[in-house]
């Protein structure tokens, strides 16, 4: 049995659908009986461009949702922003283009045993893996409050099915083309005296993560949050996706966000040492 | 079914197969033994250790480059102690064959690393990286001197003895790589590794400084792949019977050919494996059936077949 990547296999996955969704594409893949290892938080890390291509390198996405049992078997479902050449490719794949995955990887969000009061917390398409999150705390018992943040309008994903694990919905930009103007750390703060909140969960920009940590640490409040690091491997080979953290013990370490996260304690992150030499 | 010999030898130990993991691109086998048996490979290249834990370089530590890719970690790891309590008895449970690869700061060090390890039972070789390209200062690359390369091995050579191979990590960014690679074999190196990453920059367009947070980083992938058949080829020719560890982009059986061809005994493969975690015993399965295919009965029978004499060419 292997102590890393336990759950992960490398399989053939194939394109069931891609729709625009706003800026993003929604893609569907079928992943078979992977699709039960799947948790919320893990991600999957796809070859790009195709056996002749100059891109070398697997992009890693975050598995936004999974279904064990849609007609096509099992499938997840990714979110996908077009910004770069890897992600563009993907994102122009048609229905049955097969593709080569990595599927299960990383760390998955940790879910509370007793059903106490969760907020979520999402920044542009990092609010993609958060609406399957939902659906397992709500079944879990939790009381699930979302605010979902981005630039501008366009940039909020935020699907009609998914609301409906959702207590309250709070939508922010920053040019104020959707919801109240202003940025998701704004009322945190607030939201989680009104609303005795015990964790919150984040995913998004670095920067959103690092604002969330100084509003948690030294609270009560478990900040879960998913990070992100540029990758080359995405299964804990190559050393560069790593951040600065330090353990209960006091420990400081580099971990690799592909195996040691990319779901991590928050205050286990140094943030302000983050890109920097430890 | 042609039965073919596709064992190999650097120096004095043994391999089954040719196809090994490369330093610094397999850690020290964990986590790609999820995708495959590490005994299945010829043997496991654990990532460059040194004498201390070391955090390595601020990240952004990577960029990708047409068919390739640049890293900049800097050597992190857990420090000689902690790889020897936890690392090799791993690998020696996985039935691995293990090359430990070992790098310092001073000649002292790679003589203090080499007697930690040479009490250790079931290592096969001794891999000595004097050619990371991201250490703190580039003018501390021992391979870029041949006086320093010689000190060093020099100096492990003494330290571990006669009985485990050394093979030495040398870069492609030199001037005259055989001058280095006499000077190492005179300092007692059984075999040598071709070729280290070569030093590489990209340029961040938004920000317009380095991206890399070590500013330079080294180039692996495909991209280099024709300048270490070239550095196998000009070492074989002019020391044939020294073995060769080739590595630099190798990505299919055919890539491990040339390279065999070119004069390389065994074959590491790194960057492929970030790309693809089954890369190793695909291109080894390749590689085995390209042998066939060609006439071969014994890998030994390839290594350096590229350098036989025009008139042999007769069918």
């Amino acid at each position: 049995m292997a102590e890393i990547n336990r759950n992960a296999r490398q399989i053939k996955a194939y394109v069931v659908s891609n729709k625009r969704v706003g800026q993003y594409h929604q893609l569907i893949l079928t992943i078979g009986d992977v699709a039960q290892q799947c948790k919320p938080g893990n991600f999957v890390a796809i070859n790009v461009g195709g056996n002749t291509s100059a891109m070398i390198l697997r992009r890693a996405f975050a598995i936004s949702r999974v279904s064990v049992n849609s007609a096509s078997g099992g499938t997840m479902e990714l979110i996908v922003a077009p910004h770069g050449q890897g992600s563009t490719w993907l994102c122009s794949q048609l229905e049955g283009a097969e593709l080569d995955v990595v599927v299960p990887l990383g760390t998955a969000f940790g879910i509370p045993t007793e059903p106490v009061q969760v907020l979520l917390v999402g920044g542009g398409y990092g609010s993609a893996p958060l609406f399957g999150l939902a659906e397992v705390l709500n079944a879990r018992g939790c009381r699930v409050d979302m605010i979902l943040g981005a630039s501008t309008a366009s940039k909020i994903y935020a699907p009609m099915e998914g609301k409906r694990a959702v207590n309250s919905l709070r939508i922010y930009t920053e040019d104020g083309t959707m919801g109240q103007t202003g940025r998701v750390t704004e009322p945190i703060q607030a939201l989680v005296a009104d609303l005795s909140i015990a964790v919150i969960y984040s995913c998004g920009p670095m920067a959103m993560l690092a604002a969330i940590d100084s509003i948690t640490r030294g609270t009560e409040v478990v900040h879960q949050c998913a990070v992100e690091e540029s990758m080359a491997c995405g299964i804990g080979v190559c050393m560069t996706c790593v951040l600065p953290t330090q353990g209960a013990d006091g420990t400081i370490a580099m971990l690799r966000s592909c195996i040691d996260g990319p779901v991590m304690d928050g205050e286990r992150v140094i943030w302000d040492k983050v890109g920097k030499a430890l | 079914m042609t039965a073919l010999d596709f064992s190999t030898t650097i120096g004095n130990a043994w391999f089954p197969a040719p196809i090994f993991t490369a330093s610094g691109c397999a850690s020290s086998g964990r986590e790609l033994a999820q995708f495959f048996d590490l005994n299945s490979i010829g043997g496991v290249v654990t990532k460059s250790v040194m004498s201390k834990p070391r955090h390595g370089r601020p990240t952004p530590r990577m960029a990708e480059t047409p068919s390739g890719m640049l890293n900049s970690i800097g050597l992190q790891g857990p420090g000689i102690d902690a790889f020897i309590a936890k690392d090799i008895p791993y690998l020696l449970e996985q039935k691995a064959r293990i090359v430990v690869s070992i790098a310092g700061e001073t000649v002292e060090e790679y003589a203090t690393l080499a007697r930690k390890l040479r009490g250790i039972s079931g290592i096969s070789a001794l891999e000595v990286n004097i050619s990371c390209p991201n250490v703190e200062n580039r003018g501390l690359v021992f391979a870029c001197d041949p006086d320093a390369s010689r000190r060093v091995i020099d100096g492990v050579r003494r330290t571990i003895g006669g009985e485990l191979p050394i093979i030495v990590k040398l870069s492609p960014d030199v001037t005259d790589l055989v001058h280095i690679t006499r000077g190492v074999v005179d300092a007692g190196a059984d075999a040598v590794a071709l070729i280290n990453t070569v030093l590489g920059m990209v340029i961040n367009i938004e920000t317009l400084r380095p991206h890399l947070g070590g500013k330079t980083g080294g180039l692996s992938g495909p991209a280099i792949r024709p300048i270490a058949v070239r550095a196998i080829y000009q070492v074989h020719a002019a020391l044939p019977k020294l073995p060769i560890l080739g590595m630099g982009g190798v990505s299919s059986g055919r890539d491990a050919l040339e390279m065999i061809t070119a004069g390389a005994s065994a074959v590491s493969v790194g960057t492929a494996s970030f790309g693809n975690p089954t890369a190793l015993p695909t291109i080894q399965n390749e590689l085995k059936e390209l042998l066939i295919a060609k006439g071969f009965s014994s890998l030994r029978d390839a290594i350096g077949y590229a350098h036989r004499p025009e008139e042999t060419d007769d069918n």
